[in-house]
Order: C-alpha cells, then sequence, then structure tokens
C-alpha cells in the first residue's frame, strides 16, 4: 500500500499521548535522523500502523488497537520530545 | 466519557450536518455545526468515524476547508472503492448526525500572526482542501502576506473551489497545470508538475518563502524535492500525503 505520512495519525497520538504530536520532534534510534513526527512514513493497513524513519526505513514505532486498548512499540526511537 | 470534552484530550463528538455543496462531480464539501468545537487553525484535519449497525467501525482523517473562524467543513472526494467517502458524498444528508473529532495536527499549519515570507502553496487534487484554509485565513485575517497557489488538477472540471480561485483577491496568483486533459484552446500549463513550472512558480529563496505541498505521495515527493532543489530550506517546505485509501480523502 501506498505509505502516508505522520499527519494522518495526529488523531491516533492524540489519543495516546494527550498532546498534539505531529509537530513533536523524533529521533530514530538506527540512524539518529531526527526530524517532525509528521514528516514519518507511515503505513496505515499493515497489521496495526507502522510508522518508519524518513531516512532510512527503520520501524520507529507501531501501534496497534486491541478491543479498546492500544498496544504501543516505541522502541526505534531515541528521543521523542514534544514542543 | 464521549461527549464530554476534556480539556486537552480528543474527544468523539457528534456534529450535525449543516450544508452538502457540491463542488466538482466526484467532491462535496460538508458543513458540520460542531457544539463543542474548540476552534481551529488553517491546515489542521479531523477524523470521522462511522459505526455500521453491526458495531464495524471505520474512520477517516479529512482536513478542514474553512477557515478559522468559518463553521467546520470539509470537502471529500469520492472513491469508486471506499468505505467512507461514498456514504459521506452520496448518503449524508443535511440534519444528519455524524461523529468526528478534532482538530487535528500542529505541524501542516499556517499562522498569519506568525509565519512571514510569501506563501508557495502546491496541491495535487483533492490536496487543495488543507490550502485553501490557509488562503481563506490570508484573507479574512487581511495578512499582507503574498501568496501563489500552483494547483494540479486532472481537468478543468476537476478543479474544487474553481469559482472561488477565479476571484483570487489581491496578492494571490492562482495558477493552473491540467495533467489529463485540457480544454480547447487551454493557454495554461499542462503536463504534471516539473522542476521548470516549479522554478516559474516558485518565490525566490531570497525572499524566504514558505511553501506548503498537499497531495498525493508522488506528488508531494516530485514538488518537495524540487524545492529543496531551488534551495529551499528543508524545514521551509511543509508537507502533507494524502492517500487513497485509509488517509485522507
Amino acid at each position: 500500500m501506498n505509505p502516508l505520512d505522520g499527519n494522518v495519525i495526529g488523531g491516533l497520538l492524540h489519543e495516546v499521548f494527550g498532546v498534539e504530536m505531529t509537530d513533536a520532534s523524533g529521533t530514530c534510534a538506527n540512524c539518529d535522523f531526527t526530524g517532525p513526527v509528521a514528516q514519518t512514513v507511515v503505513y496505515l493497513d499493515a497489521p496495526g500502523t507502522v510508522v518508519r524513519c524518513r531516512n532510512c526505513s527503520s520501524v520507529l514505532m507501531v501501534f496497534a488497537r486491541i478491543h479498546e486498548r492500544y498496544c504501543v512499540d516505541l522502541r526505534g526511537l531515541a528521543a521523542l520530545e514534544a514542543r | 466519557m464521549e461527549g464530554t470534552a476534556v480539556r486537552g484530550r480528543l474527544t468523539w463528538q457528534t456534529a450535525t450536518v449543516a450544508q452538502i455543496i457540491p463542488e466538482t462531480p466526484r467532491t462535496s464539501t460538508i458543513v458540520f455545526d460542531v457544539p463543542e468545537w474548540a476552534g481551529h487553525r488553517a491546515g489542521q484535519h479531523l477524523d470521522v468515524r462511522l459505526t455500521a449497525d453491526d458495531g464495524y467501525r471505520a474512520e477517516r482523517s479529512y482536513s478542514i476547508a474553512s477557515a478559522p473562524g468559518e463553521p467546520v467543513a470539509i470537502t471529500v472526494e469520492r472513491l469508486e472503492d471506499g468505505e467512507v467517502s461514498p456514504y459521506l458524498t452520496e448518503e449524508l444528508r443535511a440534519g444528519d448526525e455524524i461523529e468526528l473529532r478534532g482538530p487535528i495536527g500542529g505541524y501542516f499549519v499556517w499562522d498569519p500572526a506568525t509565519d512571514n515570507g510569501p506563501l508557495l502553496l502546491a496541491a495535487g487534487g483533492s490536496g487543495v482542501v488543507p490550502l485553501r484554509s490557509i488562503l481563506r485565513n490570508r484573507e479574512r485575517s487581511g495578512s499582507a502576506v503574498m501568496a501563489r497557489l500552483l494547483y494540479s488538477s486532472r481537468s478543468l472540471a476537476d478543479v474544487i473551489y474553481r469559482q472561488e480561485f477565479e476571484r483570487p483577491g489581491s496578492g494571490l496568483d492562482v495558477i493552473y497545470t491540467l495533467t489529463r486533459s485540457q480544454p480547447e484552446g487551454w493557454r495554461g500549463h499542462a503536463g504534471r508538475v516539473d522542476d521548470a513550472l516549479l522554478a516559474e512558480v516558485a518565490w525566490p529563496t531570497g525572499q524566504e518563502p514558505l511553501a506548503f505541498v498537499c497531495g498525493p505521495t508522488s506528488f508531494v515527493e516530485g514538488v518537495a524535492q524540487g524545492l529543496v532543489g531551488l534551495g529551499y530550506p528543508p524545514g521551509r517546505v511543509k508537507t502533507e500525503r494524502f492517500g487513497a485509501t485509509g488517509g485522507r480523502q
């Protein structure tokens, strides 16, 4: 499927983190690339929502919704800074 | 606690359809009455949620088409195999209720009070929707910022908000390029946006322009790379990618 970008998961991120996150700055744990969450590569139709690094394509975040709960994997991030 | 707006939290709200405005054969603008709307910024979006009788739910994101201060509106393109857009464009009527949440997004936004520099807005197809919000905000706020809209559309009949763009107001230029078909005697641009067209339309980098690029992924990548090639700092090129399924539209 055609990947989108981090803008599209603004609602999901707000739900999980409780604040606006598309303008937050994320740092890839693999390549150290830092940029706004809005600029990540997002696959909505993977099993769950998969967020990848714009620079090296490593997986940064995975969100899976099971019933009313979110399972969140953030291991691909070295840092995530909301403004 | 749905329906109870908690500060800082994003909650689903029930909106009432106030008006539906056909824009093109494939797109309609839906104006909502949202009782607890917190107010939005130009460029933001909202999520719509449909729930079937059996409980199956589908969510989609749509850019807000109206300016801050105007009633909340989205413009929806009907996708033939879509789960949500055929309902929104064909079944929905004024007076119907629908679930939405927003406003969403803090990156792809323009603020007339703080964002300086001439605006270069580049739209591919329905990617024009958030850019129209920016242009209306610019107009309504009395901003003196110059703006150019480069709008790539399949044909003239597919141009959304065409009537509005025919009277662009002072300081705004609208430049079309038609990719699939051009009317007889068309003197505008034809074909996809390429580096030559970008170089012609883009503000010189010395003016410290700010670019917003929105459309399908391939359009956004091409335009953003082209602008960076012209010397635009990547941080001055804001991008938003629309998808045919699952995402915006």
